[in-house]
């Protein structure tokens, strides 16, 4: 009985995103008929798919009760070092370099996660420290220089712009691809493994979960290792989307945005509800908020408060849903 | 002297000796009374933000928004002079608004009870995107009238805001250690259930707590007007880290119901000569970012492996 009215209350905040998103493009639309033309549809799928990419693995994090507010640095770092790869060694093969971008944010990811696993200090002081450390990392190796768009390989550049469906004009990107790849297999790694369940037993209640034998700590380490990995990956998206990584600007500031779509896409800050479908209408909706500000002449002055407001309209809606929840329970 | 020792001022006691030791012999400048004193006053801001930390982490929370409500109030402040507010007018103005601000972060955490780190992690957002929306790329001009607190002292080179800091130290320190509303901050973070079902007044505590952080991030800001001359939106950028590391290398439990304004002093003045002495070395500010954030996580794991180190004991 309860779990089908949480069922349905999932469903209910997963078509409230969608209503937003509706009403999001018809507001566009009634100040500018041509928002829905090839192009603005094309820079909407050419900014959703980091999103994508990095929201699935800070979906995790908070669905364990976690947040990771280190992601943008750690995009630095692996843009930054598999840039400079390029750079040094012409020909390197593009899929190597991303699996590198991968391991290196997998690497310090696991920084993270061991740090909250098992040395037990709040995800959110550790990742607020290590949001300065990566930035600075990022200086560190490759020593304030910027690696420029001649040093980042055509294949590579090409991920953004060609792809394998082009309908009317509007290219589907291998970018999108990829973003498809990794929510596909979020998605599966939650639905039918059986730490993916742990990962939504932890979020609900942590102490319960451990007296069931999950392996908490085991389990949350994996979620940062991944959550690193992602956002590594997506280092190396960014190179390829921008074509060229500056250690200061690259992600920088990223994890607001990606915070704001996972949360509107109602995952939970409490932990232990969302799905992969939510996150993914919640990058859209705020992939196409960006492009409608652009498109409605409305400074980019507003982005950040955009961004802050969308956290705080989520989290007022979520709170009271819960509590919602929490009176249904009751009553049955 | 045991227990002297087993006070948690002492690790950042220790090392500001050791960081006022290891400046010195990195430059003969480092040394010289009067350039520290005059250094002193760019940390008065960070100082007043710790401060308010100190009181939101003792009571088992956290407040990301210091810096937004700084640079938020430093160009209202900045555009309130500039039309025409006088000077205490538009002070006055900047603290009620600080008041607010805080006090809206208090609102969400403790009546809508939602987590404080997401809700000061948005407010961030907010509060620095007003400030954008309101000055865009501009800066908005102080009246000379106000700008130059910094540059005057007190017999013995002492310059006015580090009074002001110290003198906003003492008296909230003693609030915090002396008064019952202290004990109620100390009482809500170590069990707030337990302070609820003792009759703790705990939202208005919990409110109280994050208005008093914003009415300080306020007055920070007008110390920064008035040592910047100019208000900018992205003034005070990062500064939450630097006030966040100074309470927990102060000794102050990131979990609540624990830290001293004692603690959070010594470990504000040793984060300061840290960055005055990676200053006079030509440490690039990336980098001098990337030390600080390492420092806070040691900091709270040293402060993690002491608890667990003397509860097995």
């Amino acid at each position: 009985m309860r779990s089908d009215a949480v069922r349905r209350l999932a469903t209910l905040r997963e078509l409230g995103t969608a209503v937003l998103l509706v009403a999001v493009v018809a507001a566009a639309l009634s100040k500018n008929h041509q928002f829905l033309d090839v192009k603005n549809l094309n820079s909407i799928l050419l900014w959703i798919p980091l999103l994508v990419v990095v929201g699935m693995g800070q979906m995790l994090v908070i669905l364990t009760r976690g947040i990771d507010v280190s992601v943008g640095s750690t995009m630095g770092v692996a843009g930054i070092v598999v840039g400079m790869m390029f750079r040094d060694h012409p020909g390197l093969n593009i899929y190597l370099g991303a699996a590198l971008g991968f391991v290196i944010g997998a690497i310090l990811g696991a920084i993270n996660g061991g740090l909250i696993a098992w040395a037990k200090i709040p995800p959110i002081i550790v990742t607020l420290g290590t949001l300065s450390a990566y930035r600075g990392l990022a200086f560190i190796v490759c020593k304030g220089e910027q690696i420029d768009s001649n040093n980042i390989p055509e294949g590579l550049t090409n991920w953004a712009l060609l792809g394998p469906v082009t309908i009317e004009g509007v290219t589907i990107s291998w970018l999108i691809v990829w973003a498809a790849g990794a929510a596909i297999l979020t998605a599966y790694f939650l639905r039918s493994t059986r730490t993916g369940r742990d990962v939504y037993a932890i979020g609900s209640h942590p102490e319960a979960a451990r007296l069931r034998g999950i392996p908490v700590s085991k389990v949350t380490f994996l979620v940062y290792s991944i959550c690193g990995a992602l956002a590594g990956l997506a280092g190396v998206l960014y190179a390829s989307r921008y074509g060229f990584v500056n250690p200061g600007t690259a992600g920088q500031g990223f994890e607001l945005t990606v915070i704001a779509a996972v949360v509107i896409g109602g995952t939970n800050v409490l932990g232990g509800s969302g799905t992969v479908i939510g996150v993914l209408l919640g990058c859209l909706l705020l992939g196409t908020i960006n492009v409608a500000l652009a498109v409605l002449g409305i400074d980019a002055a507003f982005q950040t408060l955009v961004y802050g407001l969308v956290i705080l309209i989520a989290l007022t809606i979520d709170s009271y849903l819960q509590r919602l929840m929490g009176r249904l329970a009751v009553g049955t | 002297m045991r227990k002297l020792l087993s006070r948690t001022e002492v690790v950042p006691a220790i090392l500001l000796v050791l960081a006022f030791v290891a400046g010195s012999l990195q430059s003969k400048y480092f040394l010289d009374a009067r350039y520290l004193l005059d250094s002193s006053t760019l940390y008065v801001e960070t100082g007043l933000l710790a401060i308010g930390m100190t009181f939101v982490i003792v009571s088992g929370n956290i407040d990301l928004s210091v810096a937004s409500m700084t640079a938020l109030v430093a160009c209202v402040t900045a555009r309130l002079m500039g039309s025409g507010w006088s000077i205490p007018a538009g002070c006055a103005g900047g603290l009620v608004l600080g008041l607010l601000l805080g006090g809206f972060n208090g609102f969400l955490v403790a009546k809508v009870r939602l987590p404080s780190f997401v809700v000061t992690l948005a407010t961030m957002a907010v509060y620095r995107g007003i400030a954008q929306v309101l000055l865009g790329s501009e800066s908005a001009k102080l009246p000379p009238s106000f700008v130059g607190l910094d540059m005057m002292h007190l017999p013995g080179h002492v310059p006015v805001p580090l009074v002001i800091l110290l003198v906003v130290a003492i008296v909230l320190g003693v609030v915090l250690q002396r008064t019952l509303f202290g004990r109620w901050v100390y009482s809500l973070g170590t069990n707030e259930d337990a302070s609820f079902y003792a009759g703790l007044p705990t939202v208005k505590v919990k409110i109280s707590v994050f208005a008093l952080s914003g009415l300080l991030a306020a007055l920070a800001a007008l110390l920064m007007n008035s040592r910047l001359g100019v208000a900018r939106f992205d003034d005070a950028r990062g500064l939450e880290l630097d006030a966040i590391t100074a309470v927990v290398l102060g000794g102050a439990s990131i979990f609540g119901g624990k830290g001293t304004m004692l603690g959070t002093m010594l470990a504000l003045f040793l984060v300061a000569v840290l960055r005055i002495g990676m200053g006079v070395a030509n440490v690039k500010a990336e980098y001098q970012l990337a030390v600080i954030g390492t420092l806070l996580v040691v900091a709270v794991l040293a402060g993690n492996l002491a608890t667990r180190l003397s509860a097995k004991r």
